[in-house]
Formats: C-alpha cells, structure tokens, sequence
C-alpha cells in the first residue's frame, strides 16, 4: 500500500469528514456555510475538516467573491481501487492454476 | 481526531469449473494441492488450526483455519506482517463452492483490513464499509 492510500483511508476514516465528502459527491459543489447547515458541527470544525480533505486531494476550493466553494475530486479515490485490483488479478491467475490442476488431478 | 481511522475492501472473484465439488474441495483443502496451485503451505482443514503460506517472493502469510464445511465452504484468515505499515495486510479469504450442473462455482472473497484498524471498532469497519456502498452508488449515479 503506498503512502497516498494510507492518507486516504486515514482522511476518509473520520466520519465527520466521510460524511462532508459524501454530501460534496451527492449534491455537487458547495460553501462552507452551506455544507456546515446540514453538517451538525460548526463552521470552524467544517473548515478544519474541509483543510484535511484538501491536503488529501479529495476536495478542491475554489473562491468566488467572498465565499469558497468546496467540489469532490473522486479521481483522487483511485488509490483506494488499487489494492482491490492487484488482489483481483492476483487471484484470476490462482484460479487459472487451479484450473489447470484439477485438469491433472485423479478423479 | 479519534485513530477509528481505516479502511477495507473486498475483493471478489467467481468462476465455474468443469469438476464436481468434491474434487475442488481437496484443491482447496489437501496441503500439496494448495501448493500446486496456490502457495507451499502446512495447511490442515481443522477449525483453528495455525498455517503458513509461503510465497515464490519469500513472503509469509500467517493463517488461522476459521470455517470448514466440507464441499461447501472454507475461510481462514490471511495476514501479512510487515515492518512498514503500509505493507502491513489483515484479511479474511472465504472460499464458497455451489454445485452447478456439469461442475462447481467456486467464489473467492477476500475482505481486506488495514492495520490501523486493529484499535477501529467494529462500527467503524462497517461504516467504512458502508461508506464504499454508498459510494458506489454515488459513482454509479455520476457516471
């Protein structure tokens, strides 16, 4: 595992900060006024998250007039994919030598 | 920030064979057969018994036999014990056979766990799980 999925799944660890995320990729870019309405912390808190989840490359600011808006990057969720790749293939090649045994195997 | 903080995924592989499930059952469960296909191993199909597989790469899993029901379904555990943490593995493998006409569907679970997990809850696996649910759909929505 490389040091990005350790970030993300520490990121994505907290559940404050998994829930942000998940409203960020369900309802699209939003300030922080918006995301700290439905949110149950306050602004401050949100901000903080928000600040993690940027370093993690998982959400982008952008700021317009005096207001930021907060957007989802799930390309950055892509390391998460890894693992569970290398895994599959390195189990469809087990398979085929399994196949390959039973094929040779006593009945 | 609490250190719940982790992540698992599973991994899921299905494949019919061409053999009935008895035969797959002794691939999946006879120490020599494992090697052949899988890794060198002292494997015995015993509720709680300790094994190792070892890899062509010089790697060693630790493993603990915790379901046999013959012909039907096998897990063990299947961790890697790394001094870097990021290489670090805890993971359950489950091994479930279904006759079929003309042969046997095999599926293979893996449902991996990172090591910072061992002081995460069990809520917080399952919210993680969850999560990786939910968000699929969200993907799938975006797509």
């Amino acid at each position: 595992m490389s040091n990005t999925a350790d970030i993300l799944f520490r990121t994505l660890g907290d559940p404050s900060r998994r829930a942000l995320f998940e409203r960020l990729c369900r309802d699209g870019e939003q300030t922080v006024g918006a995301l700290t309405a439905g949110a149950g912390i306050s602004q401050p808190a949100v901000s903080k998250h928000l600040g993690v989840l940027k370093l993690a490359g998982l959400v982008r600011d952008r700021p317009e007039g005096r207001q930021t808006h907060y957007s989802a990057q799930l390309t950055a969720l892509a390391p998460l994919n890894d693992w569970t790749r290398e895994m599959a293939g390195f189990w469809e090649g087990k398979f085929d030598d399994l196949d390959d045994l039973l094929k040779r195997m006593d009945q | 920030m609490t250190d719940a903080a982790a992540g698992t995924r599973s991994v899921v592989i299905e494949r019919e064979f061409a053999f009935p499930p008895e035969k797959l059952w002794r691939a999946l469960t006879q120490p020599h057969l494992i090697e052949a296909w899988l890794m060198k191993n002292d494997f015995s199909p015993v509720v709680g018994h300790s094994f190792n597989l070892r890899g062509d790469w010089g790697g060693v899993l630790d493993c603990k036999v915790l379901t046999v029901e013959p012909e039907r379904e096998l897990a063990y555990t299947w961790d890697f014990e790394h001094e870097d943490p990021a290489y670090n593995l805890k993971s359950l493998v489950t091994f479930t056979l279904t006759p079929m006409d003309g042969g046997t569907r095999l599926r293979m679970e893996q449902a991996g766990f990172r090591p910072e997990q061992k002081q995460a809850s069990g809520g917080a696996r399952y919210g993680w799980a969850q999560f990786l649910d939910k968000l699929d759909h969200v993907l799938a929505e975006t797509a």
